[in-house]
């Protein structure tokens, strides 16, 4: 098989995968404690790093973009810049990037050792779908939560910056703070919550797909969760370029 | 007025009667006609390689059809096959009757509630505890909880592993975790149970309990099962001996004489995908076939 035959056979494998779990949310049993478990391993067991790379993220770029805009004389745009880059752009890929390390790597690797240990198997012998038990919540709990983490890390970005700007360049909190306010569009936000929704999406479909297709004993676990992590890093990467330009056409902000 | 004689005749009249009804109502019973799992010319291929080439046997009900044969030549794909867990290139497999070879996911998880399986390791869900893997299927099915405990309790009692209730599966030995799956497996009572190699790398007396477990379904529950396996001993005792309760209500295990033969434990053996051997234990004992023998033999 070669590899287009393979790629296209996989992404059929994993649209068939979303579709049956997708199915599933509207039949009983719903799994509804194992969705709520769900998020609160991948919401609140990411949120102190998801903290940690906003924050940071956000006093980087004010490190970084400060001088050039002094250059020009725009320091007064510095909130706007950062405010704005995070929204956009940094806050979404950074936590989908951060939690694809944390989470997708935890999914593959926990389906994938119950597969080879033949807990798959045994569940659907017991008559209960692993699609619907483990695939379905896991995906749910990443829709959901990653939105929320990426406003966590949006939100802590810019207080970053805030702490940079105010503390190490002397510049008055009320310059930064309100070129954020004036600066931010409605546009911004819809982009920033749109692209990890369907981050959460291709990130939770590619960890339970490969997870689920581990073969080769705890050698395959190893392997399975590489591939999740590398698959996912690059997706989420590639589909954010084309998010990006998908949404500057659909929200009209194409130059 | 009725005498003490002629009530004792009425006892006697009353049972003959039941045993006479039973016995006819067994004969005439069609149901049991049919066979409880059916293979009819199944074929299945992974990277080109033939794991069952066109496998053919029938498991009547209340018989154990013990599969032996060496690693790879296809015992856990046939179970599998029974259970839908995977599906042939050609052929069919029925159950109970039923055509079960094209069925969907969806129609497959009625016919699973029919059939207990015990995996190899005992495939128990390490994130649960003893009680929690027994009351899986249970749970599923939303049973209520005081139900749930009475049924999870009585299959830890037919398994003697009551007392590991709140073990998780991390702190149990492997006997321990194969009888937990046993019990598991057993739960809602089905009338068919597949033995992917319970007692592989069990040590002998762990394995005669196993063996005693699948005795006591043959024999006490009239339960269809098949057993893969390729340790002898396994053949020796479920091919030997049976399992009946005494007179103080104790299950007992008593070894087939002169005057009894066990007809309801029969051999397949498999090389290659294909059956080499379908028959008693005292006939592949007989048996000149090389293969056969090298593998009862060991040399």
């Amino acid at each position: 098989m070669n590899i287009f035959t393979r790629l296209l056979l996989e992404l059929q494998e994993m649209a068939l995968l979303v579709g049956r779990a997708a199915a599933g949310l509207f039949r009983k049993p719903r799994y509804l404690p194992e969705t709520l478990a769900q998020m609160d391993s991948i919401g609140v067991g990411s949120t102190t790093i998801i903290i940690l790379t906003g924050f940071f993220t956000g006093a980087v770029l004010t490190l970084q973009t400060y001088q050039t805009l002094a250059s020009y004389g725009a320091v007064d745009q510095l909130g706007y810049l950062v405010s704005v880059s995070l929204i956009r752009e940094l806050g979404p890929t950074l936590t989908a990037l951060m939690v694809t390390g944390r989470v997708v790597s935890a999914i593959s690797a926990e389906l994938g050792s119950m597969v080879v240990s033949e807990q798959i198997d045994a569940m659907r012998a017991l008559g209960t779908d692993p699609i619907r038990k483990l695939v379905a919540p896991r995906i749910v709990a990443l829709v959901i939560t990653l939105p929320l983490l990426t406003i966590i890390a949006d939100a802590v970005g810019i207080v970053g910056g805030w702490a940079v700007s105010t503390w190490l360049y002397g510049l008055p909190s009320s310059m930064f703070t309100g070129s954020v306010r004036n600066g931010i569009q409605t546009d911004d936000i819809i982009g920033g919550v749109v692209k990890p929704l369907v981050f959460a999406l291709l990130m939770g479909t590619i960890a339970c797909h490969k997870g689920l297709k581990t073969e080769g004993g705890t050698v395959g676990v190893g392997r399975s969760t590489t591939s999740a992590v590398v698959t996912a890093s690059i997706i989420v990467i590639i589909a954010d370029f084309f998010l990006a330009k998908a949404l500057q056409i659909i929200l009209g902000t194409t130059p | 007025m009725m005498t003490q004689d002629s009530i004792d005749q009425g006892i006697d009249n009353q049972v003959s009667a039941q045993a006479a009804d039973s016995t006819f109502r067994e004969v005439d019973d069609t149901e049991r006609a049919i066979p409880a799992i059916e293979f009819r010319n199944v074929t299945i291929e992974f990277d080109g390689r033939k794991v069952l080439n066109d496998l053919s046997f029938k498991v009547m009900k209340g018989e154990t059809k013990i599969i032996l044969g060496g690693s790879g030549c296809g015992k856990s794909t046939t179970i599998k096959l029974v259970l839908g867990l995977l599906k042939p290139d050609s052929g069919q497999v029925l159950v109970d009757g039923e055509d079960v070879t094209n069925y969907s996911e969806v129609q497959m998880m009625n016919v699973r509630k029919k059939i207990g399986m015990i995996f190899q390791e005992g495939a128990l869900f390490d994130s649960l505890s003893v009680y929690d893997n027994v009351a899986f299927k249970l749970h599923e099915q939303g049973v209520p909880e005081e139900d749930v405990e009475n049924e999870v309790r009585r299959m830890l009692r037919f398994v003697n592993l009551e007392q590991a209730m709140d073990k998780m599966p991390a702190e149990l030995s492997g006997g321990m975790r194969r009888r937990v799956g046993i019990a598991r497996a057993l739960v809602g009572d089905p009338k068919i149970v597949m033995f992917d190699e319970p007692t592989a790398g069990l040590d002998p007396p762990t394995a005669r309990t196993i063996c005693e477990l699948a005795m006591k379904l043959r024999d006490l529950e009239d339960v269809s099962s098949i057993f893969v396996t390729h340790e002898m001993n396994n053949l020796d005792y479920l091919c030997s001996e049976y399992a009946v309760v005494n007179e103080a209500g104790e299950v007992v295990f008593e070894k087939e004489g002169e005057k009894l033969c066990l007809i309801n434990s029969k051999v397949l053996m498999m090389s290659d995908g294909q059956v080499i051997f379908s028959g008693t234990d005292e006939s592949i004992r007989r048996s000149e076939d090389p293969y056969i023998q090298k593998f009862l033999r060991g040399h």
